[in-house]
């Protein structure tokens, strides 16, 4: 029917319009900015819908149903893998610089829009939510039509998650250029943004469960319940952190509905568990895939899987109030949080075991494969942050730990070493399948990227140890006179040597990542390098396998 | 066996195999931890003691609040300071809970790159705050502040401040109708002593300080506001006059009469 088209495009046009109107009655210049750039995507909707028209998927209603139920729909997660690349590199480029920022202030530029304020939350969130949360969509899509063996439930909806997401992340971004934010930590979108967000994650939460529906397998695989869990808990941390009442509807300004010591621990109850679902379970689910996958053998124990997800997911949400040891936060939460965060160590360790444990009979390819070497590198991470995590998380570390550069390299073992490194993986395993050639452009510079990123993270991660554990003791270190020794300004000025050192690790990363960028638009322009081999080891399909348990004599 | 027996009866391959109830039980299962957390936060009195002093923002201060979010300062000043001698000894009285109860949102942070900011509020001169903003450097050779010259040059535009403290009324802030009313005049009130209405902002507003805060009696700037707010940080609450209470709610200690 061409009166869905019609209509469809009528839709988005009144839609611009009203963005425009919006912009004309803004009471402040953000606002205005933000509307503009709405409008402005709603008519390039608006021209894709009209130019583009498949008149035959408007004949076939609205849920346009596939053309070809034969092969999968991965055009979307094309999109994601190519997304996911486009804010890793501008996330951790802005990572950089503001790490530079800390060690030479002069590179503020005395301009409002690049002082460290507020490209710190560019950073945060272009690493967190644009890349991990591509790398999410992209490969929740792929997963979910591969362990269910049937397409994308919604095909347009899931093209609208896709540029819905991304126009999301480009509000926010500009929004935190220009000074507009909630000032929540890694929840800093205003109110319209976080609207917006809302309704493009319930239609991600119909195109995952509509897949699952559609299924031709009986069971649901381990890798949908994380990502299932991933997507509801975040839907229910995002509406209820960032409940807001905004001073003007036509504004960017809002006041968050929650104050104080309750706002405290809503903030860090989303917080943590941003972390734990957004970062931990969506990447686990990855884990579940690609692991097994790319080490050709099934995952280690089922038995593990399912008592550490119900345990992981139970868990997790309980550990918000280790971020808030020694404030005005009432004793008992602080408590509760410290001790659900020591148990948490298990359960995320069960994760480790079982990725890792996959590996039974396969560890040969460590040697020989750079991919498989990036995943083991990933859980060798995941194991050792989620061990550090539930250190800091006592109290009498957390005395000295908190308010210092030791949670930095914390959060960024986890991130570069967990997120990064399992992403990398699965970018690499996607691209020669998803764009349909042998191989990779050159496997060698998977290997270099593998160990500029390794040797990236020691250098961040070591000098942010010494540099907070250094902060932690010059606060608190008395004289013999029966005073503070160290002035704040003389903790501040100690540091400069670790920004150096963190600035040199983060760089080694990135142009890690930028090697991979490399090496993956080599793939899809169809080169492939001529190369020797990784290692020349002979392999014996035989004798592959576990070694199966023998009764005692 | 019993355990077999039970196994019959439940088995995780039911939920394997049923979205509806895998999503719905990890929904419920996600939920607990945050209704046993957060939820008595709400209810439970002591959670946040009152004590005198507390008062909400003029809006001049809340601009400056409003500023201090918008420029990130949560992403290297804390206002939260711990219960340590150390703490204590560097930043003044530790934090209490009353005191961020008409913080919307809080604004404790995670972070010192810089110090604790809970307390700076009559520590400096306007002058310093002025010269420190505009250049850093300037005053603390070895700070790596980003400099903020450019508030010293914008006129503060508040927009209309009556929906900013609106809004704050209906998520619970005490402003009254009257002050509602006055939130625009208020914030000219507070920055220039001459414009008048000081004493009305100052009833309305006990321990307001009214003063040209950036040094150009001419306009009012961003550096006006920011400063107001910084300089108000930690001085509403008589933390002297607090203690007393706490040592009500503590074990009472032993007698200490000797000389």
């Amino acid at each position: 029917m061409i009166d869905g088209l019609v209509f469809k495009a009528g839709g988005w046009l009144a839609l611009a319009l009203l963005a425009l109107v919006a912009a004309a009655l803004a009471v402040d210049a953000p606002f205005a900015v933000h509307m503009v750039i709405v409008a402005v995507a709603c008519l390039t909707a608006l021209w894709f819908a009209v130019s583009r028209a498949d008149y035959g998927v408007a004949a076939r209603g609205v849920l346009q149903s596939p053309a070809d139920e034969r092969v999968y729909d991965d055009d979307p997660i094309r999109w994601g893998v190519i997304a996911t690349l486009f804010w890793g590199v501008a996330g951790m480029a802005a990572g950089l610089f503001i790490a530079l920022q800390l060690a030479f202030p002069a590179l503020n530029l005395n301009l409002e829009y690049t002082t460290f304020g507020r490209l710190r939350p560019l950073h945060t969130s272009a690493v967190i939510f644009a890349f991990g949360g591509n790398a999410l969509i992209a490969t929740s899509y792929y997963v979910v039509q591969r362990t269910c063996r049937a397409r994308l439930a919604f095909p347009t909806l899931a093209r609208f998650v896709f540029w819905g997401y991304q126009l999301f992340i480009v509000l926010a971004a500009t929004g935190y250029l220009m000074g507009v934010t909630a000032a929540k930590e890694y929840a800093e979108p205003e109110w319209y943004v976080d609207l917006w967000l809302t309704i493009v994650w319930v239609a991600y939460l119909v195109v995952f469960v509509g897949t699952i529906v559609k299924r031709r397998e009986p069971h649901i695989y381990v890798a949908n319940w994380f990502y299932l869990s991933f997507i509801i808990t975040i839907a229910m941390l995002h509406i209820v952190n960032n409940l807001a009442l905004p001073a003007s509807l036509l504004g960017s300004k809002s006041y968050a509905a929650f104050a104080g010591v309750q706002d405290a621990l809503t903030q860090w109850w989303y917080g943590h568990n941003a972390v734990g679902f957004f970062l931990t379970a969506g990447f686990l689910a990855m884990m579940y895939y690609f692991v097994p996958k790319q080490a050709e053998r099934p995952v280690y124990s089922y038995r593990l899987s399912i008592l550490h997800f119900w345990s992981l997911i139970f868990l997790y949400i309980w550990a918000g109030p280790h971020h808030l040891h020694y404030t005005a936060l009432p004793d008992w939460a602080q408590t509760l949080g410290m001790v659900f965060s020591i148990i948490l160590w298990m359960p995320s360790w069960g994760g480790m075991i079982n990725g890792l444990m996959t590996l039974n009979g396969a560890w040969d390819k460590i040697r020989t494969d750079p991919i498989i070497r990036m995943m083991v590198m990933a859980l060798a991470f995941y194991g050792m942050s989620t061990f550090e995590g539930p250190m800091m998380s006592i109290k009498w570390v957390n005395s000295m730990s908190h308010y210092t550069d030791w949670t930095i390299g914390h959060v960024h073992s986890g991130a570069l070493g967990w997120n990064g490194m399992i992403t990398f993986a699965c970018v690499y395993y996607l691209v020669p399948r998803l764009w349909g050639r042998p191989r990779l452009y050159s496997l060698r510079l998977v290997n270099w990227h593998f160990w500029l990123a390794t040797v990236g993270i020691v250098f961040y991660a070591a000098s942010m140890w010494v540099a907070g554990i250094m902060q932690g003791l010059m606060w608190r270190e008395y004289g013999a006179d029966g005073y503070l020794v160290y002035s704040f300004v003389e903790s501040v000025a100690a540091m400069h040597p670790m920004y150096l050192i963190r600035a040199a690790g983060g760089a080694m990363y990135l142009a890690g990542f930028l090697i991979m960028v490399f090496n993956v638009w080599a793939t899809l322009s169809g080169r492939v390098r001529a190369e020797k081999p990784m290692t020349e080891t002979p392999y014996n399909a035989a004798a592959d396998r576990p070694l199966a348990p023998v009764p005692a004599e | 066996m019993a355990s077999e027996k039970a196994a019959k009866r439940f088995s995780h391959k039911r939920i394997e195999r049923n979205v509806t109830l895998l999503g719905a039980l990890a929904l419920i299962t996600v939920t607990i931890g945050g209704i046993v957390e957060i939820a008595p936060l709400f209810w439970i009195d002591n959670t946040v003691e009152k004590v005198d002093g507390m008062r909400p923002y003029t809006p001049l201060e809340l601009a400056g609040r409003n500023i201090y979010m918008r420029e990130g300062c949560y992403t290297c000043h804390s206002q939260m300071i711990r219960p340590f001698r150390d703490e204590v000894e560097r930043y003044g009285h530790y934090s209490l809970a009353a005191e961020s109860m008409y913080d919307h949102p809080f604004q404790w942070g995670s972070k010192r790159t810089g110090p604790d900011l809970a307390r700076v509020g009559g520590r400096y001169s306007d002058e310093w705050h002025r010269a420190h903003l505009i250049d850093p450097r300037a005053v603390v050779p070895e700070s790596i502040m980003p400099p903020y010259a450019f508030l010293a040059e914008r006129d503060l535009k508040t927009g209309d401040m009556r929906g900013d403290l609106t809004a704050l009324s209906r998520l619970g802030v005490p402003y009254s109708k009257a002050s509602i009313a006055a939130a625009n005049d208020d914030v000219k009130a507070q920055a220039d002593p001459d414009a008048g209405g000081a004493a009305e902002l100052q009833k309305r507003y006990p321990k307001a300080q009214v003063r040209d805060f950036d040094g150009d009696p001419a306009r009012i700037t961003e550096m006006d506001a920011l400063v107001a707010y910084l300089q108000m940080l930690g001085t509403l609450v008589d933390v002297d006059k607090a203690a007393p209470q706490e040592q009500a709610a503590a074990p009472a200690p032993t007698a200490e009469k000797a000389p």
